[in-house]
């Protein structure tokens, strides 16, 4: 009647084949959203172009041509096979320096996503660790940098620091910050009251050991979506600080800079404007779609089982 | 004339792995003024039938049946603006999870004035009087006050009733009761339960009553229909069906009965699918 | 309400504080020496910086120094701009109405257009409609905005003509300002051909400004309103027999916009950081322009002015949004 119940040894798995099959797992969602796929690849293009730029690039980004200024595109009256997209008003080939620019947008989108990203999660791992008042006087510090619309702040502290790339990214950095502040100590104090968490601190893990191995682990999800996030959100306000004069310096090809030098000839010559805009806007688009699709892959909440 | 009549129902719903069958080839018919138990585990299609009756499945779903009547009129002709007219008056259900199923944004005095409003064109102060006096009945204290009140200031229990107010609103024919009782305290589900049933009794309006239950089938049903993935295992009067069941699984059913086990273990109902879930012995139409 | 109202004045307080300390320490992190920062006076001799520095009280202790400005801002001085030596909240009041007015118009038009899209995409789930309505919502906040302004520049004023480039109304109209708003004031003014020309220089910047707000909002409502569309009081109300209207209109929407408003306040913040970049390109007299022109010419006072005022405006619309969230959603009101 009833079946036997056969006793079975459960399978031993190991921590590398069960990163697998997380990966596996990622893939298959991740790979459901044919936009993100479509994000992903074109995102790999732009590092390939940004790496392999002084190999592509037809001149250099920084060569002007006194006899060509102002050129048209090669399709439009007047263009030239020499100068793709044209050129700009002092006589620099806008392709070259498009694609010199990628290494510009996406060092940018690194290096900020790093530093916020970073900082972020050592101070919202110490907020929602420790509580208390460090928590409080961490949390108001972050709602005065929110209080703040984020290009006003950087532009301030561009202000104070001096004009510059550099000082640029530092600045988009901090108000980028608050954000991952906001979510790693959220997670934290939801995590902290597990079971598994009081297990380790009862075994003796000491807090850095608990907050780095035993925590973090498994807030990474939302932290990952929320670095796309500034990565495209850093690309663009770097873009906005440059075509205000406060980012990169001309001569530097980033795309946000070509466009400040372009403004004055938008009604002259609308490629000036048209390319390095749309840069930017396929980078970050690109960046945004992989974002969405991270977002359906790794938040439990909205997987369908 | 059958109060509701419905032949071969079938239910399907698409998933990214092809169609699943929630109902398959199911008829059920109530009589005027009966109660009829539909019974059966998680799963096993009883709530989506009702749901298909009422319209409330997501346009995923595939509908097909021979016949769908009620009071005579064939659902399956009437238009969308027709069905409405029925659905809430003639036709009302309520749901498992009370709390959930009324909107927390509006008090449940708008909420069940708007059934008054739209389906019998009551003026204002007769709607506020009819709703107190719905209240009254369903037994909740202070009607007037709880007209003002939001769902999450109520308990299960309330708000069951509240759903069960705006159920009778119309005098409806036939009330269809979704697993009413599972979601609240024990104490909570006999006095519900009572409510329904002497409801029932006043008014003469068809109950199905869905339930997992079979303590609630033995104390609230004339009739019984059993359902297990999706098919109709058995049909029978409550006496017979606990007396002599035909079927295998409502005897497995019975016999899982915390009251009807014999010895140290509790019979489990897939003891007695031979380890072959999906091919139960003796099958009955 | 009285008792949230109070639980968010006493947060906001100490934020308020916080930040008027940062704009207090603003300028002495600059570098270079603050007297000369503060006067905008390049060469100074010992006896003019002295004298300078006693009159703006820099001998003092900084914690002394620090409530003086404190004080001044709660009694409404900000201080004086280095260019133009006129006080700074003046001409805060002076070019706030333009900014304000400019917003509205954006968020007028991201609501009217996004929450109706965003109701729709949820309807038609997996419908063209739905994937191409997302698709431009994502899109439009992928977009820099303000080479999004110079394209429709080129299009809209230089090719088809139809708009004018810059500046809140025609030259050839003059009258006196009433409230600050030129809609109102134009019309006010009774003079032909003014409320036109106020509402075809309000034209672009608004588009440009309301885009990334437009796809936020239309976004966000559209995954709010599936969210509650699956939920059981739905299910509840369609089996009232209630028209689909009436379901979504009512039952969901009510729901719906709980997360949306919120981001509707979020939009705020993003709207002034956009209205710089906008009221840029297209010389709008605003308060982002101002404040970037400041930048730019090194008025050190205004900055320091505006980077407080503006973080005051944003804290309080923040509380308006969570007063308003609190009305909309009962369950925090109790």
């Amino acid at each position: 009647m009833a079946d036997a119940i056969t006793a079975k040894t459960p399978e031993i798995v190991t921590t590398g084949q069960m990163r697998r099959q997380m990966l596996k797992e990622f893939w298959f969602y991740f790979s459901e959203n044919r936009g993100a796929v479509i994000g992903l690849f074109v995102f790999i293009a732009l590092v390939v172009v940004a790496v392999l730029a002084p190999v592509i690039a037809p001149h250099s980004p920084f060569e002007q041509y006194r006899d060509a200024v102002l050129r048209p595109p090669v399709w439009a009256e007047g263009g030239s096979w020499s100068f793709l997209l044209g050129t700009d008003p002092v006589g620099r080939d806008i392709l070259s320096r498009l694609i010199y620019g990628a290494q510009y947008s996406l060092f940018i989108g690194l290096f900020v996503t790093t530093l916020s990203l970073l900082g972020g999660i050592l101070v919202g791992l110490i907020a929602g660790y420790y509580r208390g008042w460090i928590d409080t006087v961490i949390m108001r510090l972050m709602d005065i940098i929110l209080a703040f619309p984020s290009l006003l702040l950087a532009l301030v502290l561009v202000a104070i620091l001096g004009p510059s790339l550099t000082n640029g990214m530092i600045a988009i950095a901090l108000t980028l910050q608050p954000h991952f502040v906001r979510l790693t100590r959220a997670a934290v104090m939801e995590e902290k009251t597990k079971d598994y968490v009081t297990a380790a601190r009862i075994a003796g893990a000491g807090p850095i050991r608990l907050m780095f191995r035993t925590i973090l682990p498994n807030c990474t999800g939302p932290l990952i979506v929320q670095a796309t996030l500034s990565f495209s959100n850093a690309i663009l306000d770097a873009a906005a600080l440059g075509f205000l004069g406060m980012g990169a310096q001309p001569p530097a090809p980033e795309w946000g800079t070509m466009l400040a030098e372009a403004r004055e000839f938008i009604l002259r010559a609308w490629w000036v404007v048209t390319f390095p805009g749309l840069a930017i806007l396929i980078t970050v688009l690109a960046i945004n779609l992989m974002g969405d699709g991270l977002r359906d892959a790794l938040d439990p909440k909205l997987k369908r089982s | 004339m059958a109060l509701l009549q419905i032949d071969n129902l079938t239910v399907e719903f698409e998933t990214a792995t092809g169609w699943f069958r929630a109902v398959d080839g199911v008829s059920i018919t109530v009589e005027k003024g009966e109660v009829l138990a539909i019974v059966g585990e998680s799963g096993s299609g009883k709530s989506v039938s009702m749901l298909a009756v009422m319209g409330l499945l997501p346009w995923t779903a595939k509908i097909t049946a021979d016949r769908m009547l009620f009071e005579g009129k064939d659902f399956q002709k009437l238009s969308p603006a027709d069905r409405r007219k029925l659905i809430g008056k003639d036709i009302a259900m309520i749901f498992q999870e009370p709390v959930a199923s009324l909107n927390p944004c509006f008090t449940v005095g708008f909420q069940i004035e708007e059934v008054l409003r739209i389906h019998l064109g009551l003026d204002r102060q007769a709607r506020r009087a009819r709703a107190i006096e719905l209240f009254k009945l369903v037994g909740l204290p202070d009607p007037a006050e709880r007209l003002n009140s939001f769902p999450h200031q109520m308990s299960g229990g309330q708000c069951q009733r509240v759903m069960i107010a705006i159920a009778i609103a119309c005098d409806p024919k036939l009330l269809i009761a979704d697993e009413p009782t599972t979601a609240l305290d024990v104490t909570i589900q006999k006095q519900i339960l009572d409510l329904i049933m002497d409801l029932q009794t006043r008014t003469g309006m068809g109950l199905i009553m869905i339930t997992h239950d079979m303590g609630v089938v033995a104390e609230t049903a004339d009739r019984v229909v059993v359902q297990y993935k999706g098919r109709k295992m058995e049909e029978a009067d409550v006496l017979s069906l606990f007396e002599n069941p035909q079927s295998n699984y409502t005897k497995a059913l019975l016999a899982a009965l915390p009251e009807n086990a014999t010895g140290d273990r509790l019979t489990t109902v897939s003891a007695f699918f031979d380890g072959n879930p999906d091919q139960p012995s003796g099958v009955n139409a | 309400m009285f008792g949230l109202l109070l639980r968010r004045l006493a947060v906001l307080i100490p934020t308020f504080l916080g930040v008027s300390i940062i704009a207090f320490s603003f300028i002495r992190l600059l570098p270079g020496d603050p007297v000369m920062l503060l006067s905008g006076e390049r060469v100074m001799s010992p006896e003019r910086h002295a004298q300078i520095s006693a009159q703006l009280g820099m001998d003092r202790p900084m914690v002394i120094q620090y409530f003086d400005y404190l004080g001044g801002v709660l009694t409404g001085d900000f201080g004086s701009s280095i260019v133009s030596k006129k006080p700074i909240l003046d001409q805060f009041w002076a070019l706030f109405p333009a900014t304000v007015e400019l917003s509205i118009c954006a968020m007028i038009i991201a609501v009217a257009l996004g929450i109706p899209a965003g109701v729709i995409a949820a309807m038609k789930r997996g419908s063209i409609f739905d994937q191409g309505l997302m698709g431009i919502a994502l899109v439009g906040y992928s977009m820099p905005i303000f080479w999004w302004g110079l394209l429709l520049i080129i299009l809209f004023s230089g090719t088809l003509q139809w708009f004018p480039v810059s500046g809140r109304i025609s030259l050839m109209f003059y009258f006196p300002q009433v409230t600050g708003f030129m809609l109102i004031d134009s019309l006010l003014s009774g003079q032909k051909g003014a409320f036109s020309s106020a509402i075809s220089h309000l034209a672009l910047p608004s588009i440009v400004l309301a885009t990334i707000p437009l796809a936020v909002i239309a976004r966000q409502t559209r995954s709010a309103m599936l969210e509650v569309l699956s939920e059981d009081y739905v299910r509840t109300a369609r089996a009232k027999g209630l028209s689909p209207f009436r379901v979504v209109g009512v039952h969901a929407l009510r729901n719906a916009m709980i997360p949306v408003i919120t981001t509707i306040g979020l939009q705020i913040g993003v709207m002034l950081a956009g209205a710089i970049l906008t009221e840029t390109i297209f010389s709008w007299p605003g308060i982002g322009k101002w404040m970037v022109d400041s930048v730019f010419r090194r008025d050190y006072p205004v900055i320091q002015g505006g980077l407080l005022l503006i973080a005051a405006i944003i804290m309080t619309v923040n509380l308006i949004v969570d007063l308003m969230y609190g009305l909309i959603n009962p369950r925090i009101r109790h």
